[in-house]
């Protein structure tokens, strides 16, 4: 249908585009930001067929409860979503009933105080921004429900953070005031003193708790927070694009044989 | 499959008939879609038509059902997002099918126009049909971009802020109509709103308008790959089975990739920073727009200069809505006679020029304008290929098209579609020639 020059000048200047693309995009890789970029680590939920390493997962949660709770919320988790970890009815109840929930009113009005209960959603450490600035010098602990996903590299980003933090910067490096050094943060400062020790925990399963341990549990327990679908939605996607593959192929040779009446 | 077979409108049952004979819609869609006859030579790049109405479709229906579910409020927008995320059956679904759409709504509809511009699809007698895949293209970015506003993320705030803050640059009444935009004197929850709304609504005026687009092509036919008008029944095949069939596969393809990205990459063309919540007391380090407006987005930033009375920001305001505006008026800027580029041995290479124009304003609109281009390279700023990609749009547009239209000397045109296809001149036979003789 299509004569070889025009397919020719078609595939070269597809070709064209196409490198120049690519040698655009790492050109500015390298420009961009001031940060250390994270190295990329080899997670379980990574590529396509990729799963939560459910253990895992339930250990940084203990980190998160244990090391970052007073300051980070987790604001759009509820403890019923605990279950998916694999944790039961009686586990969630008692990591649920470790915190006060303010509910009410009561038939005179009053609000009033209770355990929290799994249907409730993770309690928040500050009662508002102003009050999370009070407390850390000013700076805000970001929320960690969807923190994941709200970085280029998400995982290997918050990985970087947590086992990135040097005793004394570099030469030249003037900390500000309350700050510490952390290259792979913009600008080099972070308001968040390190907040993982060697044996700052001790795991329920045993686990030695290095700070990479510890690190790598709870980056593992954010990517879930953030995504907690992500197992159901790769299973799904494997039968959609295999079935449309399929139907793709019928369809082909449907288009074939139609069009084979023509001459 | 044989229903092109049989005369419009007496086919079907009882009740087909009786709605038919007081609404003909069967024999409408009989004609239109059943027996229209169409170039028997369309390549593959005439398979976004299809993919568009789908998209479309697919965009009301995902959108129906999040709006179900969505708040339109400051304070719960981003949280009501995420709880079609997690607590809504399918919302992830629904939402990262939305999301992505969009995306791939705005590839289909690029290589559609691109498609017009190298075949000449926009010439006579179907410049009327070209405006009305202009408007097309305007109401779905404005309704891309207020719907990009509705998760209320960083970039949802600043976005628009920014977006909104370039009609202060009309004169006298700019500030006036920026406040009045915003229902307030910044991006608030009137803005919020009145943009849910006008996102709400706006599809359906897309589609009204894709009826008209619709009706307009079936007015004037396709036109096909070698840009000459069919001659004859041998030139033609009925729409179906021949084009349904192909279009099926094709947009099997299509819906192929667009699920691989849904399920396994759906957040690879948003912007990380927008799953931050809006923050009006915090402006992102980088406020970029999403991909397919980062061309605009470039030609905006790339006027940097004051010219006579017009400022730099006013400047850089026509620009970018001139750069849109401008495809309007394409029919009457190509002098050529020849449609398709295959003829068209200049005109096909600047082509593929402004192609890698557009990827180039694309790539400039995603850096800030004074970022260097190569580290190491000193003194190449992205101003600097903004303003060549900025000056090479408009060159392409208000000088090349009307000029080579002037001096090219095309290729001989076949004599007709049937010729290149069946390798001789001789009229075709058997079922491309029989279902016409009915219409
Ligand atoms: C004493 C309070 C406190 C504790 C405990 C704490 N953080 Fe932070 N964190 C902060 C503050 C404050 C910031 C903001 C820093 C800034 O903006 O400079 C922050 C920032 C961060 C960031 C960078 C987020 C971003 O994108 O800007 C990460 C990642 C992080 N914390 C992880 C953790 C983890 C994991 C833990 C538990 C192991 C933890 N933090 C415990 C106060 C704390
Ligand atoms: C031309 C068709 C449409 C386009 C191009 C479009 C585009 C978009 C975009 C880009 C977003 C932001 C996605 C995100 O990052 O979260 C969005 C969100 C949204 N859209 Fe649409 N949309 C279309 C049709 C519709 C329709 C018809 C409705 C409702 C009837 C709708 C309802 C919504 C809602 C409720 C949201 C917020 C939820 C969310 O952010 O995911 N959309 N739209």
């Amino acid at each position: 249908m299509m004569d070889i020059g025009n397919k020719i000048t078609r595939v070269t200047a597809t070709a064209i585009v196409a490198g120049l693309t690519l040698i655009a995009g790492t050109a500015g890789a390298i420009a961009a930001g001031d940060a250390e970029s994270p190295e990329s680590q080899n997670w379980a939920f990574n590529g396509v067929f990729g799963k939560f390493d459910k253990a895992s997962i339930q250990r940084g949660l203990q980190v998160y409860i244990e090391n970052c709770s007073a300051c980070h919320s987790l604001e759009q988790l509820a403890y019923r979503n605990l279950f998916d970890l694999g944790f039961n009815i009686d586990e969630v109840k008692e990591i649920a009933a470790q915190y006060e929930v303010t509910d009410g009113p009561d038939e005179f009005g009053d609000m009033f105080e209770r355990p929290a209960i799994p249907s409730d959603r993770f309690v928040l450490p500050f009662p508002n921004e102003n009050a999370a600035r009070a407390s850390n010098n000013g700076a805000f602990p970001p929320d960690f429900s969807v923190l994941a996903k709200a970085h280029p590299s998400g995982p290997d980003f918050i990985y970087a953070i947590l086992t990135g933090f040097k005793d004394e910067p570099p030469e030249g490096v003037e900390l500000a005031e309350g700050m510490n050094y952390n290259p792979f943060f913009a600008g080099g400062q972070i308001a968040m003193a390190p907040p993982l020790f060697e044996d700052g925990i001790e795991y329920t399963d045993g686990t030695a708790a290095t700070v990479q341990q510890q690190a790598w549990d709870v980056t593992n327990f954010l990517q879930w927070a953030a995504e907690p679908e992500m197992e159901d939605r790769k299973r799904i996607g494997w039968k959609v694009v295999l079935f449309l593959l399929v139907l793709s192929g019928l369809l082909y040779a449907a288009k074939r044989q139609t069009w084979a009446r023509l001459h | 499959m044989s229903a092109h077979t049989q005369p419009s409108g007496s086919s079907g049952n009882g009740l087909v008939k009786w709605i038919d004979s007081r609404l003909p819609v069967f024999t409408y869609l009989q004609k239109e879609y059943g027996e229209f006859p169409a170039p028997r030579n369309f390549n593959y790049w005439w398979n976004f038509g299809a993919i568009l109405t789908f998209m479309l479709v697919l965009m009301i229906f995902t959108g129906i059902f999040l709006a179900m579910q969505y708040t339109p409020h400051v304070d719960l927008a981003f949280d009501s997002v995420e709880r079609i995320m997690r607590d809504v059956n399918y919302g992830w679904l629904l939402r990262y099918m939305h999301a992505n759409g969009a995306t791939f709504f705005f590839i289909a509809v690029y290589i559609h126009i691109f498609r017009g511009l190298y075949y000449g699809s926009y010439k006579n007698p179907r410049e009327l049909l070209w405006i009305f895949g202009v408007v097309i293209l305007v109401l779905m970015m404005a309704t891309a971009f207020m719907g990009y506003v509705l998760p209320w993320g960083q970039l949802s705030l600043w976005g628009a802020t920014v977006i909104t803050n370039l009609f202060s640059a009309i004169p006298l009444v700019g500030d006036a109509v920026v406040t009045w935009l915003w229902g307030g004197f910044v991006v608030d929850n009137p803005t919020l709103n009145r943009f849910f709304s006008l996102h709400f609504l706006l599809p359906f005026v897309i589609f009204g308008v894709v009826v008209l687009h619709v009706i307009a092509l079936h007015v004037t036919g396709s036109n096909n790959p070698l840009g000459i008008d069919p001659k004859g029944p041998q030139d033609t095949i009925p729409f179906h089975p021949y084009y349904t069939a192909k279009d099926s596969f094709g947009l099997a393809i299509w819906v192929t990739l667009f699920a691989a990205v849904v399920f396994f990459a759906p957040n690879f063309f948003g912007e990380p920073e927008n799953y931050l919540k809006a923050n009006p007391l915090v402006t992102p380090a980088e406020i970029v727009p999403e991909w397919y407006f980062l061309p605009f987005f470039a030609i905006l930033r790339s006027v940097d200069f004051n010219v006579w009375f017009i400022d730099a920001k006013l400047g850089g305001v026509i620009a970018m809505f001139g750069s849109i505006l401008l495809l309007f008026v394409v029919p009457w800027l190509d002098r050529s006679k020849v449609r398709s580029a295959r003829f068209r041995p200049i005109y096909k290479w600047f082509f593929w020029i402004l192609i890698l124009d557009c990827f180039l304003l694309g790539f400039v609109g995603a850096h800030s304008p004074a970022d260097q281009v190569f580290d190491g390279v000193e003194g190449l700023l992205f101003i600097d290929l903004g303003h060549v990609g900025t000056a090479w749009y408009f060159i392409h547009f208000l000088v090349l098209l009307p000029v080579l239209g002037m001096v090219e000397k095309p290729k001989p045109l076949p004599t007709s579609i049937a010729e290149p296809v069946l390798g001789g001149g001789q009229a075709a036979t058997g079922a491309a020639a029989k279902p016409m003789e009915k219409a």
